[in-house]
């Protein structure tokens, strides 16, 4: 049976790979990913902000007290001490050397020369490919959808401008026309879509009335929105698309590849049960295939992807929902 | 081959030949030496190899005397071996050094010269400790400059192999140690030519092997030992030829040419000042000026002091000489004269009498530059002027005046020699503002073109938390030769506007001179905000005056404390030294270079600083008007006569100008003395609301710095007070009228938050407020100085009805350690101030060398004081290696002459009264009030001894006092109980004396810059163990708690306030010896110091520090005398040792590694608290030794 995909251009040997998460961070982390059998894996995100205070942090912590009294010129030896994006990029390398499948840098800038710069590094400590985690809360209302659609185009075409490496970009679903601007990133020279970033939902503490920010991990029940999404962009995406959100089991992944996906991607169910849970998933979707009896994904990737043309899909969608509302309030009713 | 030209300061141009000519380097931090041990250790991690290809090793030691013994043994074994050391460590290695010296063996031992501790202790450079090695049979060359030093470095240990004879090779500590020059570095491959590979081999012959067995080291008798001693003499004889050859072989390699004895003068000169060490340079340099103005005068530099080559001085000496001034750089009180003096005058007179010479000049000495006091050009003329008197005077001084033995002679402080294209600079800066560093970058700058060259020195006042810091920066087209301070500046930089009003900042600006000010006042504003004087300088010497506001663009730009890029971006801009652009792109250049490892967010950071800066520099229109402020007292006017006269004096800067008579001659001081110095170093404080406090003491508890005083008072004592004074009711039953303030001392304040951070009222309303919150000072700065002062006059609490068993009510005993120049947020204060608030009027302190003793002890700074009775903390400082020893010394002492006192009672019971004896007698001297009541006793036996007329009486009065129960405290660092000490403290805590040992347990040598101890815990980096440490702290705990009879305690005041407070009571009360050891945070720990109580709370709650006690009175009422006061670990290891950057650092140099050690630190800390457990759990029976159990 054969499991291979591509994705990015990059050839895996399954459509699981594990998306970032604190699993991700560390080389350890990382190589337990690639033993359990992960595909590839998407390094846990480098924000550039974050970076950018972790190393004044340091450096106000390492300066402290230096060269204030006589007997101590400085309280540490710096001589050894490597800027935190350094170490993170060292582990990159180290990942890309050591792991056996394709490392794939995830990027979070903030700065248009963060993100031009950090992807440029990453790219020279041996990413396979970049994911452009772009993620902004379009909080000025002075902003536009097209201005904010266009603020994601530019920043995908000044990374490709600099690097040679595949690009993904992954996306929040909450866009007026996310088809649309999966066409405009595509424009922008974007290799792949990574569908769908998880928002910032913050909810309320009553004790304390502070906005409460914990994430919970996503559930099954997630996939819903890209699943839709997924199945109305990928037959008219000329580039890769990787499904993330709520990849439990192998039905997730079954569902998101019939969608059209390339890949499927998972980070709370790893957390939750361990890197071995990537073993699980790919056998789940085996079991599957062997049942009905597909002996490769491109047997039936994309079977439910909506390949009629835009106008008609949102007709029918309409009259889907329209539907299901009706059917669904009619069964509480009754 | 083009010579490489490098800035470095003395100690890394000493270290970097040191370095590759040895193959082990032992070696123990101390100061000005550390920087040579700390570079050894840096080049080992990273892999840098000698001039053989090897990788030499560095081997920390427990102690100088350790390291010597591993030079000797390694030496002994055939290794290349170094070490590097000052002061009380040349000290501790002495015997080692006869030893090495006697067997014939090839080393060389680089030191940073430094004073020795006598009646007051000095970190500063003289040649005492030199000259204390006099005797041992190592060489002595001695450097003077830093290009010397380099080079000497190498011609000792060339010298050495080929003379089997050891050497000292020695640069003044701190004036050559410390200083930035620029020098010409010997490439490896000369450094190569230099070493005889051959001696290289017959040193590795002459080693122990079992392959040709032989014993060295023999106990000899009457009938041999003195010949063996006699036997050497060939070898000594040989040392001075062997040197001056390797000093020509250098020259012939390199261009740059040494003597035995330096001769710079001319050939008929009839006066000479000879000298050693960085002096010399200065001596060089007057000669030349002198020279230049018409007289003839010599300076002779001794290079090679032992062994001592008459023959070379002879010749190096002009016959025209007839008067000789030798200049010694040490005190040996009591001899005939200074050791150099005392040389000189045997040389030349044996010349005479056995005809080698014609005439006997006549030879004076003198005594200049004793720890590090600064030696320039006007006490060298004074010298040389001396000898033109028909009298000069003998064993006279330089730099001081001496008012009471009649010793100084008179100089010209103003004397200018330097060339005036030379151009001088000094930078005023606050410790943590960067000037100091800012300034190595800058002279590295200045120096880097083929005929620039620069010298940079710093000088630092006293403590370890807003010092100030003087940077003196020279450059110009020719080779600085100053090694002297900066008198006549034409760029004076005052980084922190307060100084203007502490020392005399432009009084070393020359006519015309720029003077540039960071100023919260703007150019227009700023003139009447100055001093009057300040003022008056400006006019008077028509300096260009210049503002910035450097604090405003870096808080704008988000660089915090740190204006050195600021500042010395303006300081190019100003100086005009290079073009604009180069100038900005150099500092840009250097910037990177410093920052680049710290990543690149850092370096932007700094980029911006630089592109801020001119833009936010104005020039001041200065107006003829003197209309600025009058320059308030340095103390204030009721302060002591001491204070006012001394004290006061040195603290404004004026140190040098008190006169002998008025400093104590046996280093007997005042305590109490930070009450007068109003530092105001925090821009924010703490203000208290007192409707939200609960009056629980937590503030005043973590308080570092003794700024947070707690009263309670009856409602009416209110009347009069100051409108801004604030109080509350008393929130504890039983006190209905009664009033609560808690008053902070904001001038005294550090600002470093852990109150706020400790306090747990917080506001109702949500806004995260609570009941002290930081603000900003200036606002409220007068408005507290009036409720200081009215606070002070409120009654103080009565001790006898103190509650002493909890934090509320100890933060109304008063503290009598206050104000110290700790660090801010610094985690061994509380600890001091607590003891001193619970026992410190009858409470004794041996202190150990370290940060306990810097911040408590450096004058003018004393911040033990006493009560309002008069009574208070004695306290005083032996040395590093034998703290406990002293502290047991104490013991004795007052343990034999309480013994008396008790006795010559009964003597004089019939007199006094058999009922007052016997309750002085018995006195239980357990509760406050039982001391209250036994002083009162001791008044009365007093009033009663004086009226009876007999010598028991008269010796009575004199031991009266040891009645009272007195409390002595050992106190230091874990490098002194865990490591230099550790067999004193073992002994001291065997011997079952009452003794209570504090350690104060921060886990490095936070005074020498966070050295490594074997308290640093498993898997923390600091320096000698930069890669992290492989193995766990010792348990010093179990160690004590194996004697059986020592009451051990672990406390963290942070994690549990009431522990501490129950362990160190206990302790006191304990009549055995007692040791309890601290958490103490520390910046060598890389925290944010305003959390360091919640990192004390982390330790502790992840099993790493528990908490116990180990009770010895316990198992006596057959209960377990161990007793586990922290809960089982509930927090992972990595998430509170990662909250340090000493741990987290390694996760980013060395990821697997630092891996590795966190699994298994936490294997370790699960394991040690399964050990405490299983104590915690034993039947009180099962605790050994129970000898005192046992059955009768």
């Amino acid at each position: 049976m054969d499991l291979s995909t591509k994705y990015l251009g990059l050839d895996l040997k399954h459509p699981v790979v594990a998306s970032p998460s604190q699993l991700s961070a560390d080389l350890d982390g990382v190589l337990r990913l690639a033993d359990a059998g992960a595909a590839a894996i998407v390094m846990a995100s480098i924000y550039e902000e974050q970076i950018s205070a972790e190393e004044i942090r340091h450096a106000a912590l390492t300066d402290q007290g230096a060269d204030s009294q006589p007997e101590a010129a400085g309280y540490f030896s710096t001589r050894e001490d490597r800027g935190v994006l350094e170490s993170r990029l060292e582990i990159l390398r180290k990942a890309s050397e050591r792991a056996g499948v394709p490392i794939i840098a995830s990027l979070n800038g903030q700065s248009d020369a963060g993100w031009v710069g950090f992807a440029q590094k990453l790219q020279q400590a041996g990413a396979s490919a970049i994911e452009l985690n772009i993620y902004r809360v379009p909080a000025d209302s002075a902003e536009t959808g097209a201005q904010v659609e266009e603020s994601y185009a530019a920043i995908v075409r000044a990374v490709k401008q600099q690097v040679s490496i595949p690009v993904a970009v992954k996306i929040a679903p909450f866009f007026s026309s996310p088809a649309n601007l999966a066409t405009k990133l595509a424009g922008a020279g974007a290799d792949g879509l990574v569908l769908f970033n998880r928002f910032y939902e913050p909810d309320i503490d009553l004790k304390t009335l502070t906005p409460q920010v914990n994430l919970h991990l996503s559930t099954p029940y997630d996939i819903r929105v890209p699943l839709m999404w997924i199945s109305l962009i990928s037959p008219r995406f000329k580039g890769s698309i990787a499904a993330t959100t709520g990849v439990w089991s192998g039905e997730e992944v079954v569902k998101y590849l019939i969608v059209g996906a390339d890949v499927a991607m998972t980070a709370s169910a790893l957390v939750k049960f361990g890197p071995a849970h990537i073993g699980v998933l790919v056998s789940g979707l085996r079991d599957w295939m062997e049942r009905r009896g597909f002996a490769s994904l491109d047997a039936f990737r994309g079977r439910l992807a909506d390949h009629r043309r835009a106008f008609d899909a949102a007709a029918l969608m309409r009259a889907e929902y329209r539907d299901i509302l009706t059917a669904g309030y009619a069964s509480v009713i009754r | 081959m083009t010579p490489v030209t490098v800035t470095l300061d003395g100690n890394t141009a000493v270290a970097h030949v040191a370095y590759r000519v040895n193959e082990i380097c032992a070696i123990y931090p101390i100061t000005p030496s550390s920087g040579m041990a700390e570079l050894a250790d840096a080049w080992s991690a990273e892999g840098l190899k000698n001039i053989w290809g090897e990788v030499p090793s560095v081997q920390e030691m427990q102690a100088e005397g350790g390291a010597a013994g591993c030079v000797h043994g390694a030496l002994q074994s055939g290794a290349l071996t170094t070490t590097f050391t000052a002061s009380q460590g040349l000290m501790l290695m002495l015997p080692n050094m006869y030893k090495i010296a006697g067997e014939l063996t090839s080393t060389v031992f680089h030191v940073a010269a430094r004073a020795l501790a006598a009646g007051t202790s000095s970190i500063f450079g003289d040649h005492q400790d030199i000259m204390a090695t006099r005797a041992t049979g190592f060489a002595l060359l001695g450097a003077s400059s830093v290009q010397e030093g380099h080079d000497l470095a190498l011609i000792a240990q060339a010298a050495t192999l080929a003379a089997r004879v050891p050497f000292i090779h020695f640069t003044d500590g701190f004036r050559t140690s410390h200083e930035y020059n620029k020098l010409t570095l010997i490439p490896d491959e000369q450094i190569r030519a230099m070493i005889d590979e051959t001696l290289v081999w017959d040193h590795r012959a002459r080693a122990l092997s079992p392959e040709r067995p032989f014993i060295r080291g023999t106990w000899q008798n009457p009938d041999t030992y003195f010949q063996t001693r006699e036997a050497v003499n060939p070898y000594y004889a040989k040392t001075p030829g062997i040197v001056a050859a390797a000093m020509d072989r250098f020259a012939g390699l390199t261009g740059r040419r040494y003597e035995l004895f330096r001769y710079d003068g001319p050939n008929d000169a009839e006066r000479v000042v000879v000298c050693m060490g960085s002096g010399a340079e200065v001596v060089r340099e007057t000669a030349r000026w002198l020279n230049a103005k018409g007289e003839k005068v010599g300076a002779l530099q001794v290079l090679l002091y032992r062994p001592f080559s008459a023959e070379h001085f002879l010749a190096a000496l002009p016959e025209s000489v007839r008067a000789v001034a030798v200049l010694d750089r040490t005190k040996e009180p009591g001899s005939p004269m200074e050791p150099l003096h005392a040389d000189i005058v045997g040389v030349l007179a044996d010349a005479v009498a056995t005809g080698r010479r014609k005439l006997m000049p006549r030879v004076i000495g003198g005594r200049y530059g004793l720890s590090s006091k600064d030696f320039h050009p006007g006490m060298a003329k004074a010298a040389f002027d001396e000898l033109k008197k028909p009298d000069p005077k003998n064993g006279f001084t330089l730099g001081i005046i001496d008012d009471v033995s009649g010793t100084s002679l008179d100089y010209d402080a103003a004397l200018d020699i330097e060339p005036e294209n030379t151009v001088r600079c000094l930078f005023y800066g606050l410790g943590a503002d960067g000037t100091v560093g800012a300034n190595k970058n800058s002279v590295k700058i200045l120096s880097e073109g083929p005929d620039q060259y620069a010298q940079a020195y710093f000088d630092y006042d006293s403590h370890k938390s807003g010092a100030e810091t003087a940077s003196h920066l020279r450059f110009g087209p020719r080779p600085i030769a100053a090694p002297y301070l900066i008198r006549h500046a034409s760029f004076v930089a005052c980084h922190k506007f307060s100084f203007l009003f502490k020392r005399d900042i432009l009084g070393p600006a020359r006519p015309g001179a720029t003077f540039l000010l960071n100023s919260p006042h703007g150019p227009e504003k700023v003139w009447a905000e100055l001093p009057r004087p300040v003022q008056k300088q400006i006019i008077d010497k028509k300096l260009r005056f210049f503002v910035i506001d450097a604090s405003e663009v870096a808080l704008r730009i988000g660089l915090g404390p740190r204006l050195n890029t600021i500042l010395q971006t303006c300081f190019f801009h100003l100086a005009h030294v290079l073009p604009p652009d180069v100038a900005i792109a150099q500092i840009k250049r250097f910037i990177k270079k410093t920052y680049e490892s710290k990543g690149e967010a850092v370096v932007k950071l700094n980029f911006a600083a630089v592109d801020a800066a001119v833009d936010a520099l104005h020039e001041v229109a200065v107006p003829a008007d003197l209309n600025g402020v009058a320059l308030p007292p340095i103390v204030r006017p009721d302060a002591p006569a001491f204070v006012r006269e001394v004290t006061a004096e040195i603290m404004a800067g004026r140190g040098d100008l008190i006169p002998v008579s008025l400093m104590p001659a046996d280093g007997t001081f005042p305590g109490g003395t930070t009450q007068y110095e109003k530092r105001n170093i925090a821009v924010e404080v703490p203000i208290w609301d007192p409707g939200l406090c609960i009056q629980c003491g937590q503030c005043g508890i973590v308080c570092p710095h003794a700024v947070i005083r707690a009263k309670t008072y009856p409602n009416r004592a209110l009347d009069g007070a100051p409108g801004g004074f604030k109080s509350a009711p008393v929130n504890a039953r039983g006190y209905p009228e009664s009033r609560f303030t808690l008053q902070f001392y904001v001038e005294d304040c550090t600002g470093c938050g852990v109150c706020v951070e400790n306090c747990p009222a917080y506001s109702p309303a949500g806004d995260g407020k609570r009941a002290i919150n930081m603000g900003e000072k200036f606002p409220i700065l007068v408005q507290e100085r009036e409720s200081i002062a009215f606070f002070e006059k409120l009654p103080s609490p009565d001790r006898e009805r103190v509650n002493f068993a909890n934090i509320r009510g100890v933060q109304f005993l008063e503290p009598l350690f206050e104000f110290s120049g700790a660090c801010g947020g610094c985690g061994e204060t509380p600890y001091l101030k607590l003891i001193s608030q619970l026992f410190g009027d009858r409470m004794q302190v041996a202190n150990a060398t370290g940060c306990s003793a810097i911040y408590a002890a450096n004058t003018p700074a004393h911040p033990w004081r006493a009560n309002a009775d008069g009574r208070g903390v004695a306290w005083a400082n032996s040395l590093f290696e034998d703290n406990a020893e002293f502290g047991l010394g104490y013991r004795l002492a007052i343990d034999a002459q309480t013994r008396a006192a008790r006795a010559l009672l009964e003597g004089v019971k019939p007199a006094v009264g058999v009922d007052l004896v016997k309750a002085l007698l018995e006195s239980r001297q357990q509760s406050e009030s039982d001391f209250f009541a036994q002083r009162a006793r001791i008044v009365t036996l007093k009033e009663k001894l004086a009226a009876i007329q007999s010598q028991e009486a008269r010796r009575l009065e004199t031991v009266a006092d040891f009645l009272v129960r007195r409390s002595v405290w050992i106190v230091g660092g874990d490098g002194w109980a865990y490591d230099i000490d550790s067999g004193g403290l073992d002994h001291v805590l065997a011997q079952g004396r009452d003794v209570n040992v504090l350690v104060l347990d921060t886990e490095v040598y936070s005074n020498t810059g966070g050295q490594s101890s074997k308290a640093t815990p498993l898997g923390a980096s600091a320096k000698f163990a930069s890669a992290g440490k492989r193995t766990p702290r010792k348990d010093l705990a179990l160690q004590a708690i194996s004697y059986g009879n020592v009451y051990v305690a672990q406390i963290a005041l942070g994690a549990n306030a009431e522990q501490a407070l129950i362990a160190l009571r206990e302790a006191e009360a304990y009549p055995g010896a007692s040791l309890v050891l601290a958490y103490c945070q520390c910046i060598a720990h890389g925290i944010d110091m305003r959390t360091g109580m919640k990192q004390q709370a982390r330790a502790v709650a992840s099993g790493y520090w528990p908490l116990f006690r180990f009770d010895p009175t316990m198992r006596s009422q057959g209960l377990n005398p161990f007793r586990l006061d922290s809960p089982r670990p509930r927090l992972p290891l990595r998430d509170y040792i990662y909250r340090e950057l000493r741990y987290e650092t390694l996760t980013r140099s060395h990821p697997e590694s630092a891996a590795e050690m966190l699994r298994q630190a936490q294997a370790a800390v699960l394991e040690n608290y399964r050990i405490y457990e299983d104590l915690a759990a034993r039947d009180g029976g099962r605790f050994l030794p129970h000898w005192e159990d046992a059955p009768k």
